[in-house]
């Protein structure tokens, strides 16, 4: 049927539907509903235990996530930095001692990692139709951000331009930090009269094609199926696991006591 | 719903204004003003008028824009009616292209963005990807839906613009200048697609371009607009011309046969202030894809920039013209190889220009941008000027007379203490040509780098940017233009320099010391 064909998304080459990795498969819905679910479940408690299940769990899935390798690694290698980094300044300065440090850091990796797999494994196309379909977010603001993510690299290149501009001016902080802050104020406040005035005429051409004028249609369904169901029973029972080994071992510790 | 397939006969609309006129907010001004025009179903109009007529403005307000719920915020007084009712925004009866296909497209995959109307306009899923095939096909997109719409040319994204309007099929077709913004290759293939759909098309059409010549053969009536006026001339195309032409053309219309003459100083030529020796220049990392390996734009190029010589860089959008003009200016550092000063310019300092000092640099390049807007550093357009003869270390009343010279040149003493951003098109363009100018000890830097810096103009400020242009190569200077704007290639240009596939060869007609 056409309608899935091209909602399936990716681009031509992309492998066919049932040959990509089951989690960038699953409904963007299920996969954002369960790193929610890992971060609701993981916030009230600090032990290395709790937080280490789920973080072996998401480990274990990555390889499935169709991420290309090379994106992986490099998130990975920022969060692992970030976890040393965090973990280092608790074993210094904290007063939990190494157990504790090291609790803080599994439970920062086991929190942020989920988040980090759905961003990566979700094309925003496929999550936006996935938030305004089965999460009933509102098509405006929902729409809105989908078309903003466009005009980033538009942004990027529009910064980059000003750069030069201020160089062809003669303008250069060199090392004086006061010149620095003056010909960057200039630069944000240069982009930001062209973001506004870009958004604006984003706008009027999403005006134009009738959008908000009532009630939407959808080109592209956003399907729930038994494995997105799957997904998110699995991960409530993940962290029902975890708590209960825990509490089993006695390594359990609320954040707040 | 319709939701029948192929070409529809549905009859185009009446368009009926009468005392109409539109003020923007916080303007003083009106746009247009007593507008009387009736427009019959089917008809195919094109407007005219000098920059700030006011033409994108009534598009605006036949595609409902400036309705109560519209985008546009203004004053509105007469009556402007489609088929005898007020334009509000409504389900599909209206189509607008615009300029700037990039501020156009929606979605992320071309299919995604055709369909985008459709589901606005609540067509039943079943019935929207079969339009959305038929749209696709009529604009003659080369790929299939799934294609991403960042990975196109500006000609493709526009097509795809305008298969995104006539999938809603419109009766009303209103196009702004669909062709401006790209290179000509673009904008062929946008012209092929706009000639076929006005053959096929039932619509009313309303159609707003600069270079006449490219339409004129499309419509069947020209409609004349008075900037903060009514209509001054109506009528089928060859009258209006035979009878309004000089006029028009005086007030800085392109019309087809009367293309302006400037009168520039034959070049002098000169020998290399600028050299690129094997420059490779690489696209700086894509935000989208953080992990890519950047690609390769400039692939060790080199090239000579001779003084008292206009040479331009030509190729298509996309094709590494900037890239060359922003390493040729100093601007930025080639990956590999150097842009190196020669002559006059090796006397000042032997380093590669990427590493002189700005403010150095500043005094004896001078870089134009596409944009005006990025290299305003102030708030006044007087402060604006005073800025680089102040800062070169020019004496007081040397920068006041200098300034004031510059405002009657350019036309821009009226203007001398607005704010830069609040300025037309026309007169950004000229304040940024004179920003440049001003910053050199003699008046003027040695060379003077421009990234196409005719685009969009009307007559009178082309001919003005092309005499001034052509006073400064008189007296010796360097002028590089990455442009393709045919007549200014033809009238201005001493030496062209193709870029394409990360080479440059020398192309079409040579003149004094080109590049290998």
């Amino acid at each position: 049927m056409t309608v899935s064909a091209s909602g399936a998304g990716g681009a031509a080459a992309a492998p066919e539907a049932a040959a990509r990795p089951w989690l960038s498969r699953a409904n963007p819905a299920a996969k954002l509903v369960a790193a929610l679910l890992v971060a609701a479940g993981l916030v009230p408690v600090v032990d290395p235990v709790t937080s280490g299940v789920p973080l072996l769990a998401t480990l274990a899935l990555a390889p499935f996530a169709g991420v290309e390798r090379r994106r992986l690694l490099v998130a990975a290698g920022s969060l692992l930095l970030m976890g040393a980094s965090v973990g280092l300044v608790n074993l210094l300065f904290g007063e939990a001692g190494p157990v504790g440090a090291l609790g803080v850091v599994v439970r920062l990796l086991a929190i942020a990692l989920p988040g980090v797999l759905v961003a990566l494994s979700t094309d925003p196309t496929d999550l936006a139709d996935a938030l305004v379909q089965r999460l009933r977010v509102p098509e405006r603001p929902a729409l809105g951000v989908l078309a903003g993510l466009r005009l980033v690299p538009l942004l990027a290149g529009q910064w980059r331009a000003l750069a030069l501009a201020r160089r062809a001016r003669g303008l250069e902080a060199g090392r004086n930090p006061a010149a620095a802050l003056g010909v960057f104020a200039g630069m944000t406040f240069a982009l930001l009269v062209r973001a506004i005035r870009t958004g604006t005429l984003l706008a009027m051409a999403m005006d134009a094609r009738a959008f908000g004028t009532g009630p939407r249609t959808h080109a592209r369904t956003s399907r729930w199926r038994a494995s997105d169901t799957w997904l998110v029973a699995g991960t409530v029972l993940l962290l029902c696991a975890a708590h209960a080994l825990s509490v089993a071992l006695g390594t359990w510790r609320p954040l707040f006591r | 719903m319709r939701t029948d397939g192929g070409t529809t006969a549905r009859p185009g609309t009446l368009v009926e204004l009468t005392g109409w006129g539109w003020r923007h907010s916080g303007r003083t001004e009106w746009a247009l003003r007593g507008v009387d025009l009736r427009i019959e179903p089917g008809e195919r109009v094109l407007l005219l008028g000098a920059s700030g007529a006011g033409k994108s403005t009534l598009l605006h307000a036949l595609a409902g824009l400036t309705g109560d719920d519209g985008a546009i915020i203004g004053e509105e007084e007469g009556e402007l009616r489609l088929d005898g009712a007020p334009a509000v925004r409504r389900r599909g009866g209206v189509g607008l292209v615009g300029q700037d296909p990039e501020t156009q497209l929606v979605m992320a995959r071309a299919g995604d963005d055709v369909a985008f109307g459709l589901e606005n306009l609540a067509v039943p899923p079943t019935g929207i990807w079969p339009r959305v095939t038929a749209a696709l096909g009529e604009v003659g997109f080369p790929y299939g839906p799934a294609r991403g719409t960042a990975a196109l040319s500006g000609g493709e994204k526009q097509r795809l613009v305008i298969a995104g309007t006539l999938a809603m099929r419109p009766r009303l077709l209103l196009l702004d200048e669909p062709t401006a913004n790209l290179d000509p290759d673009g904008a062929r293939l946008v012209r092929e697609v706009v000639a076929r759909v006005v053959a096929a098309t039932e619509a009313t059409l309303v159609l707003v371009e600069h270079r006449v010549a490219d339409v004129v053969d499309l419509v069947d009536r020209v409609v004349v607009l008075e900037p903060g006026g009514g209509v001054v001339a109506d009528g089928p195309p060859p009258a209006v011309f035979a009878a309004q032409g000089e006029r028009l053309a005086a007030r800085g219309v392109w019309v087809p046969g009367r293309e302006p003459r400037p009168r520039t100083a034959p070049a002098p030529g000169g020998d290399v202030v600028i050299e690129a020796v094997d420059c490779v220049a690489r696209a700086p990392l894509d935000v989208a894809a953080p992990g890519a390996v950047p690609a390769t734009v400039l692939d060790g190029v080199s090239a000579a920039v001779p003084a008292g010589t206009a040479t331009a860089l030509t190729g298509r959008n996309g094709a590494g013209k900037s890239t060359l003009l922003m390493l040729l200016a100093g601007l930025a550092r080639p990956h590999a190889g150097a842009v190196l000063p020669r002559g006059p310019l090796a006397e000042v300092s032997p380093r590669p220009l990427s590493r002189w000092p700005a403010r150095r640099l500043a005094r004896h390049v001078g870089t134009v941008f596409q944009h005006a807007e990025d290299q305003f550093v102030t708030r006044t357009v007087r402060d604006e000027l005073r800025f680089a003869p102040a800062r070169a270390g020019l004496g007081r009343r040397e920068t006041e007379s200098w300034v004031e010279e510059l405002l009657e040149r350019l036309r821009l003493r009226p203007l001398a203490d607005v704010h830069p951003y609040t300025l037309s098109g026309g007169e950004k363009r000229r304040l940024s040509v004179a920003t440049a100018l001003s910053s050199g000890p003699a008046h003027a830097p040695d060379v003077l780098l421009l990234d196409e810096p005719t685009f969009g103009q009307d007559t009178r400020t082309w001919v003005e940017v092309v005499e001034l242009l052509g006073a400064l190569r008189a007296e010796g200077r360097a002028v590089v233009m990455a442009t393709h704007d045919d007549l200014l290639l033809d009238r201005f240009a001493d030496t062209r320099l193709r870029v394409g596939r990360g080479r440059v060869a020398a192309a079409g007609r040579t003149s004094g010391g080109g590049a290998e």
